[in-house]
């Protein structure tokens, strides 16, 4: 499951907004196969570090090195727009919190899927099609519902969808924000069986940012704990929830209330 | 003549058309960005054409106008008369014998030959507009080449209809590089664009786009390898030249289902006749013209 | 016993700081040593307190090792990279934890095949082996494709059993296995504890009932010896 590098090499990463701090010094290695969880309350840093991560804001400093299929690993920060942009779309995958950020609502769940590999360059339909279909199955989006536009859909299966168009070109590295934010709780379940399937089977490597503490133990390898634009916590996720070592994750944990 | 300047904007305006006109030339594709002014005619009446017009007119020049490829219609006869007046330049009906071709929606039957310039009339220049509202982002889009969403669009279109549905404004891919709305001509009309020996402009006046296609530059329509580009047009001729190869307007002639097919270009189907030929309905047409 | 043995513990001190309850620390262990060896069943004892179930999560991983050292199979955990713990508890370390803790709506037949889903195996196969163990913990066929979330307290232990039995791992933590189960289901696990032992696994365990401890343990370490004195 491990490679020679870590998948994802991060160091030093800071980004302020004005005076005020955003995150600052972040630094870990994503190997192969891993997910990691960024826990924190709002304004923690949390989106901000993921966007930074995910080539979406600009950091002031700090290195982002992604090991590439072709040419091992490279500080994405450094790339050229053309290429960043290239990765984004082929070996990195971006689930938003909202599927209206990351879904075209006007466009048929089938066009949603096929997008990226179009991006891609494939320019045979039946082709396309047939990986659509294939990939609607894999969300549990039944096939007949290929040509509808997503805005027919539930939240659920608007996530899934979202889902399925990002991971249809096979990515490596999957950054999502708040997956199941805003489902019902028992949506939320299903969706999180589902990404912990696709990530086993595709030994996908993702980095998951949300507040959800039950979400993190369920999804997550590791665990980075937040607060006001610091990590100040980090390690195997049990470890960090039934043994927390700083004085914020143990109010955090303290803190989930128990169903 | 007038009191109009030559071709009715000042010479400074003229000026910074060319300069967007030889950027679009050099850049075959693009879409120039250029300070639209206010016309004497509504936004969609053809502004933007006319602007490009306005701009490549000398008095030698001999113009042509048609809309939907006709010579006779009102947009076509205005704009050739806001011309006669501001510009006192001759003009014609006939294709091969005009230096400059204002049209909307069609590209004329008779081959365009060297010197002659095509100018389009374009309501919406960018082609991604429909998938992608942010201007900031389509303009990225093009910037990087990402041309995935068009194909999106085509997809949408089969899945839709069982086959390439859209029929006019086909998008094409320019010399391997830019994608580009051709404006609303038929896709009848998108080989014609490929290779074509005339300067071709296209102006959008509300949109503030110039963009151009200079002679024998490569246009390639999109399309996906198990469902090819085709040129298709109504599987008729024409009622009165007889042509079967011309691009058709259906005209209903009664409230009875009476239908005729005519060539919507207009001296194409007239020169065509002028050497004898006829069609279904050509005799008494042709004996009442 | 020899440097072949699966779990050494050395020296190891674990206390707690409570942040958020004025600073207070409790100094629960101190200087804990233990060795277990292949086909070895290790019962840990001690009062209620003393820390057996804290040696247990420390040798886990997810209790933090404050001093000394804790190697499993070779692989030393204070300190450990999270992606080596996971690969430890991946093929090599197995663990029946008290409570089981699933994402709601999967099936329990999915539960207990997946760890062997992430060691690779196909889902035929590892269903299958799925199914022959839970099975023979005597848990009706209906409620496979069911969420144990919806079982009662000793139908989620089995199944929580049968999960941790799926994969020979060669290091088995045994959190109370036998706890609120009836006769006929408690004579299945000790066999299966048996047979694990007998296939050369190092087996540490915390055993409340004394007759399963007799029946299975090798050995005894009583942990009330690392406590800190209070």
């Amino acid at each position: 499951m491990t490679g020679a590098h870590p998948l994802l090499s991060v160091r030093d990463l800071t980004k302020s907004y004005g005076t005020r701090r955003g995150c600052a010094d972040v630094a870990f290695d994503l190997w192969p196969g891993e997910v990691m969880g960024i826990v924190g309350e709002s304004g923690s840093g949390k989106s901000t570090l993921l966007g930074c991560l995910a080539g979406h804001i600009p950091p002031d400093t700090g290195r982002v090195v992604f090991d590439t299929r072709a040419e091992g690993p490279r500080d994405v920060l450094a790339m050229a727009e053309p290429e960043r942009r290239m990765l984004a779309r082929t070996d990195w995958a971006f689930v938003h919190q909202n599927p209206r950020d990351g879904l075209r609502m006007g466009v048929s769940a089938g066009g949603n899927v096929g997008e990226r590999l179009m991006a891609v360059g494939a320019r045979h339909y039946g082709q396309i099609r047939a990986q659509a279909v294939d990939w609607l199955g894999r969300v549990e989006i039944a096939a007949d519902r290929i040509d509808d536009k997503p805005r027919q859909f539930s939240g659920g299966m608007q996530q899934r969808l979202q889902i399925a168009r990002n991971l249809v070109t096979g990515p490596r590295l999957v950054f999502m924000d708040e997956p199941t934010g805003g489902l019902d709780v028992s949506v939320q379940a299903r969706l999180l069986d589902l990404l912990r399937g696709l990530v086993r089977q595709m030994g996908l490597s993702a980095v998951i940012v949300t507040h959800d503490l039950a979400v993190v133990r369920l999804l997550a390898d590791r665990l980075m704990v937040m607060k006001d634009g610091l990590v100040v916590e980090q390690g195997l996720t049990d470890q960090v929830l039934d043994d927390p070592q700083h004085p914020y994750t143990q109010l955090l944990v303290s803190s989930v209330l128990q169903a | 003549m007038s009191d109009y300047n030559f071709a009715y904007l000042d010479e400074a305006t003229k000026r910074m058309i060319r300069r967007a006109i030889l950027k679009a030339v050099a850049v075959p594709g693009y879409q120039v960005p250029f300070a639209s002014r206010e016309m004497p005619m509504p936004y969609g009446w053809g502004t933007g054409g006319v602007q490009l017009t306005a701009a490549c007119l000398t008095p030698e020049d001999r113009l042509k106008v048609i809309d939907q490829g006709a010579d006779d219609t009102t947009n076509a006869v205005s704009i050739r008369k806001f011309f006669q007046r501001t510009a006192g330049v001759a003009v014609t009906e006939r294709t091969r014998e005009a230096t400059i071709i204002q049209t909307r929606h069609r590209i004329p039957e008779a081959p365009l030959t060297e010197g002659q310039i095509l100018v389009y009339q374009v309501p919406i220049p960018e082609p991604l507009r429909f998938l992608e509202p942010r201007e900031t982002e389509t303009r990225r889009m093009h910037a990087l080449a990402e041309y995935g969403l068009m194909h999106v669009k085509l997809y949408e279109d089969i899945a839709r209809n069982g086959e390439i549905a859209t029929a006019y404004a086909y998008p094409v891919k320019v010399q391997g590089r830019y994608v580009m709305d051709p404006s609303p001509i038929p896709k009848f009309d998108n080989p014609k664009l490929s290779d074509c020996a005339a300067l071709q402009l296209f102006g959008a006046g509300r949109e503030q786009r110039i963009y151009a296609l200079p002679p024998h530059t490569q246009v390639v329509s999109l399309d996906f390898d198990d469902h090819p580009f085709v040129a298709a047009k109504a599987p008729h001729a024409c009622d009165l030249c007889g042509d079967a190869a011309s691009y058709l307007d259906e005209v209903i002639t009664d409230d009875a289902g009476g239908r005729m097919f005519v060539c919507s270009d207009t001296d194409h189907c007239a020169t065509h006749r002028a050497t004898g030929h006829a069609g279904r309905l050509g005799g008494t047409e042709g004996a009442a013209a | 016993m020899t440097g072949a043995a699966m779990i050494v513990v050395r020296d190891v001190a674990k206390r707690f700081t409570l942040h958020n309850q004025g600073g207070a620390v409790l100094e629960v262990m101190a200087a804990a040593s233990l060795r277990v060896g292949p086909g070895e069943c290790v019962g840990l004892v001690g009062a209620s307190g003393a820390g057996k179930s804290t040696l247990m999560r420390m040798i886990w991983g997810n209790y933090r090792i404050d001093a000394g050292s804790i190697r499993v199979a070779g692989v030393e955990l204070a300190g450990a990279e999270p992606r080596q713990v996971i690969a430890l508890r991946r093929a090599t370390l197995g663990h029946v934890s008290q409570f089981l803790r699933v994402v709601p709506r999967v099936p329990a037949l999915d539960v207990v095949a997946e760890p062997l889903l992430s060691l690779g195996m196909d889902q035929d196969r590892a269903r299958a082996q799925a199914a022959a163990l839970l099975a023979r913990l005597n848990i009706p066929e209906r409620l496979w494709p069911l969420s144990p979330t919806t079982f009662s307290g000793g139908e989620q232990q089995r199944v929580n059993i049968a999960r941790g039995f799926v994969h020979p791992w060669p290091v088995l933590l045994l959190d109370e296995p036998t706890a609120s189960l009836d006769a006929a289901n408690r004579e299945v696990v000790l066999s299966l504890i048996e047979e694990a032992r007998t296939r050369g696994a190092a087996i540490l365990g915390i055993f409340h009932d004394e007759a399963a401890r007799a029946r299975v343990c090798t050995r005894l370490v009583d942990v009330s010896g690392f406590a800190v004195a209070a």
